[in-house]
């Protein structure tokens, strides 16, 4: 009972965990969206304007890596079930 | 339909010290080395001053492009961390591009991954240290204000942790991803397949056919060079930051 009430809760908390996506992908579409208009702006400069936004992309995801890797310890590696 | 999604395997174990696991990562991990390792002295073999070879010349624009990468980020004093980036880099790229192949990639393991990044959180404190001396070293954390210290040691410290996570969340979550999707459409050509008396057609997972292909592109070859690129310039960017007043 108490082993199926934590697997339970660890599967909502997982599902929680992943609302941390909203942020990422609103800061992303932000940066993607201000780069198409540099590019815009600019076409010659496209080749800094990409690898810049990939740049800002990929550290503006690890807010959104956390909370990932919080769901996969609680999916698959669960420290809570070893405390019964 | 059974999907598993596990830590990585323990292959063998060395018994000294009741029994030392060495992991599935472990034994990637020597593969690639072994592999980038022939790699390098199979292109670097019978080099000549003019080259006469297609090899040398792809060599040489490999070498260049390198140099160039290291040079544009962190400035001309710095053209000997070269050979350092590059091994990372290549190191990181052919371990995750090793899930084409059908190996667990060792980069999918937070211990690699770590490691990494532990190697450059060391890089940069050496690098501050060589920098400011011993007092200034020291002293440059109480900047601007004293009582902001616990703030920047816990900002130095988070510097790996986040590296490490990025690194290992993308090509770990990418390998899950992909594992159960690919279960899904063995449990989904079962379904379909399933009406058909024929008990042999009603076991061919004909939707787990090429349609991964499509997943891996993005998980595998976007995602593995994205995060070597990331790994390589982060690491560029804070050892030449660390290097300045």
């Amino acid at each position: 009972m108490e082993r199926a009430l934590i697997l339970a809760a660890s599967a909502i908390g997982a599902g929680l965990a992943m609302i941390a996506g909203i942020g990422p992908g609103i800061g992303q579409g932000y940066a993607a969206g201000k780069a198409a208009e540099a590019v815009g702006r600019q076409p010659e400069a496209k080749g800094t304007v990409t690898s810049t936004m990939l740049f800002g992309c990929a550290v503006a995801e690890s807010t959104g890596i956390y909370g990932l890797v919080i769901a996969l310890i609680l999916l698959f590696a669960n420290p809570l079930i070893k405390l019964l | 339909m059974n999907v598993e999604v596990n830590g990585p395997r323990i292959m063998f174990r060395i018994p000294i010290l009741d029994g030392i696991p060495v992991t599935e990562t472990v034994v990637n991990m020597w593969i690639i080395m072994a592999a980038i390792v022939l790699a390098c002295i199979w292109l670097t073999h019978g080099l000549k001053v003019k080259p006469t070879s297609k090899k040398q010349i792809v060599v040489e624009t490999l070498v260049g492009m390198a140099v160039g990468f290291v040079e544009s980020t962190m400035g001309k004093k710095f053209r000997h961390w070269t050979p350092y980036i590059t091994a990372l880099f290549s190191l990181s790229i052919i371990s995750s591009l090793s899930s084409l192949v059908g190996m667990r990639p060792p980069t999918a393991d937070l211990s690699v991954t770590l490691a990494w990044a532990l190697l450059t959180f060391v890089l940069i404190q050496g690098m501050k240290f060589k920098t400011n001396g011993f007092l200034g070293y020291f002293k440059s954390f109480t900047e601007p204000v004293v009582f902001i210290t616990p703030i920047n040691i816990v900002g130095e410290i988070a510097t790996p942790i986040s590296m490490s996570f990025r690194h290992f969340g993308n090509i770990g979550a990418g390998m899950v991803i992909t594992s159960l999707v690919y279960g899904a459409l063995g449990a989904l050509s079962s379904l379909v397949l399933g009406a058909i008396p024929n008990s042999f057609i009603a076991s061919i997972p004909i939707f787990q056919l090429g349609l991964p292909a499509f997943l891996s592109i993005y998980f595998d070859l976007l995602t593995s060079f994205l995060q070597a690129y990331i790994f390589c310039m982060l690491t560029m960017v804070y050892v030449s930051n660390a290097s300045e007043e």
